[in-house]
C-alpha cells in the first residue's frame, strides 16, 4: 500500500494496512462472528458486522502493539454498546500483558445516540481501562485524522492517552461546533463557519497548545512514522505527574484566558505572522510549530 | 428492514484461496459485503439486510447479474446495506470477490 495515500479519505481496514507492517495485523473478534449491535434493530437501523470498531494485534518494524480503530463513516464513528465493549477488551489485554503497546486510531463523533446509556457507560468503562493499561507502564497512543474527528467521549479518551499525533483535518474537543451552538448560540461559536471550526479544534491548534505532540501529515507514512515515535514516549504515569498537568493547565488560562480567538493564542504563543497559519503547508508549520515556545507535558 | 436471501448455481468455483474478506461501510448510499468460502464449489449464496423496503426485485436481478458475470462458486455473501443504488451495489459485490480471491481490495 502506498505510504502516499491520504488518512483521511481510507476507510479503518486501509488505515491499518497502512499502518502496520505489511500482512501482521490479526483481528480480534472479526466481522465473520457478527457480533453486532444489539440495539440498533430496535431503531430499523442496519448493524455493521465489526460494529465499526476493528480490533486486534500487529506489528510496527517487528514491534507487537494492540491496535485499535473506528470507521468514521459507519454511523459517525459513534461509541456503541459492542463498539466500546471491543476497546475495553483491547485495554483490559494491553493490561494483562503489561509489555504491548496500544494504538488507538481515532474516528469518532461520540456516543452512538441510539445506545447512549450503553455508550457512555462504554467510554467510561475504556477510561477506566486504559489508565489501568497506563499503570502497568504501557503506552497507549491515539491517532487523529479522521473524517469524524475526535469527539464527545472520544475526545475525553484521547484525554487520557499517553501521547497524540493529529493531523490538519483532525480534529480533537468534547462538545462539536453544532452542540456549542446549540448550546450557546451563534454568536458564541458559528458550527457553519468552518474555518473558526478548523482553527479552534483542528490539529495545528491542539498542536500549538500542546493537546498533540506530533502534528502529522495527511499520509500513511506520517502516521506510521509518528506512531514509532510516540510508542517510545512512555512518560511516568504518577500522582506528580497529574499535579503538574493540573499546573500547566492553570497558566494555560492564566495566559491566554482573555483570548478571543485561536489566532490571538498564536500571537501570544510568539508566532510572527499568525494570521498565516491555517494556510500554512505542512513542512512550514512543523519548522513554525517547533520554534514556538509550547509548554512540555505528560498529560493533557 | 427488510431481509432478503438468494440461492444460485455458479458455474465455476471462486478464484483464489483466502477464506473470507470484507468490503464496503454500511453508510448512506453505501454497503458493506462480507463474503465467505464456506458452500460447495458450484453454490452461491446472498444473504440481504437492507435499510430500503420494498425492492426485492431489483435486489433479485442484480444478484441474477452478478452470479451470471462473476460465478461466485462457493461463496456465501451477507450484504448489510445502507440504501445503496443497484450500480453501488454490483460494484461492491465484485470487489467482494476479488477480495477474498486475495486482489486487494
Amino acid at each position: 500500500m502506498s505510504g502516499a495515500l491520504s488518512w483521511y479519505e481510507s476507510t479503518a481496514r486501509q488505515r491499518l494496512a497502512g499502518l502496520l507492517d505489511q500482512d501482521s495485523f490479526v483481528e480480534f473478534v472479526g466481522p465473520e462472528q457478527r457480533e453486532t449491535s444489539p440495539h440498533l434493530p430496535l431503531f430499523d437501523l442496519p448493524a455493521q458486522f465489526d460494529d465499526g470498531m476493528i480490533v486486534g494485534q500487529g506489528r510496527l518494524e517487528g514491534t507487537q502493539v494492540l491496535v485499535a480503530a473506528q470507521e468514521g463513516r459507519f454511523m459517525g464513528g459513534a461509541f456503541g454498546e459492542v463498539h466500546g465493549a471491543k476497546l475495553t477488551g483491547l485495554l483490559r489485554a494491553a493490561r494483562e500483558l503489561r509489555s504491548t503497546p496500544v494504538l488507538i486510531l481515532f474516528d469518532t463523533g461520540g456516543v452512538r445516540l441510539q445506545e447512549a446509556n450503553a455508550g457512555e457507560l462504554a467510554i467510561a468503562e475504556i477510561m477506566r481501562a486504559l489508565l489501568e493499561a497506563r499503570l502497568t507502564g504501557v503506552p497507549v497512543v491515539g491517532l487523529i485524522g479522521g473524517r469524524a474527528g475526535c469527539y464527545g467521549g472520544g475526545g475525553l479518551i484521547a484525554g487520557c492517552c499517553s501521547a497524540l499525533a493529529v493531523s490538519e483535518q483532525g480534529r480533537i474537543s468534547v462538545s462539536g461546533p453544532e452542540v456549542i451552538e446549540t448550546n450557546r448560540g451563534v454568536e458564541e461559536f458559528d458550527s457553519k463557519d468552518r474555518a473558526l471550526v478548523w482553527r479552534t479544534m483542528g490539529g495545528k491548534h491542539r498542536r500549538l497548545i500542546g493537546g498533540a505532540e506530533i502534528f502529522a501529515d495527511d499520509s500513511m507514512a506520517s502516521f506510521r512514522a509518528a506512531a514509532l515515535s510516540l510508542l517510545h514516549h512512555v512518560p511516568p504515569f504518577t500522582a506528580k505527574t497529574l499535579e503538574a498537568e493540573q499546573a500547566r493547565l492553570e497558566q494555560r488560562i492564566a495566559r491566554f484566558g482573555r483570548c478571543e480567538d485561536a489566532v490571538d493564542v498564536w500571537t501570544l504563543l510568539g508566532a510572527p505572522d499568525a494570521l498565516s497559519v491555517p494556510a500554512m503547508a505542512y513542512a512550514d508549520f512543523v519548522v513554525l510549530a517547533d520554534q514556538l515556545e509550547t509548554s512540555h507535558h505528560d498529560a493533557r | 428492514m427488510e431481509q432478503l436471501n438468494y440461492h444460485h448455481t455458479a458455474r465455476s468455483r471462486a478464484k483464489g484461496s483466502r477464506q473470507q474478506a470484507i468490503v464496503g461501510v454500511v453508510a448512506s448510499g453505501d454497503l458493506e459485503v462480507l463474503v465467505e468460502r464456506t458452500l460447495p464449489d458450484g453454490e452461491c449464496e446472498v444473504d440481504i439486510r437492507t435499510s430500503v423496503t420494498g425492492f426485492g426485485d431489483v435486489w433479485r436481478a442484480v444478484v441474477a447479474d452478478f452470479v451470471q458475470l462473476r460465478s461466485p462458486g462457493g461463496l456465501k455473501l451477507s450484504v448489510n446495506d445502507g440504501g445503496a443504488r443497484p450500480d453501488m451495489v454490483s460494484l461492491r459485490l465484485a470487489q467482494a470477490v476479488r477480495a477474498v480471491a486475495g486482489d486487494r481490495p
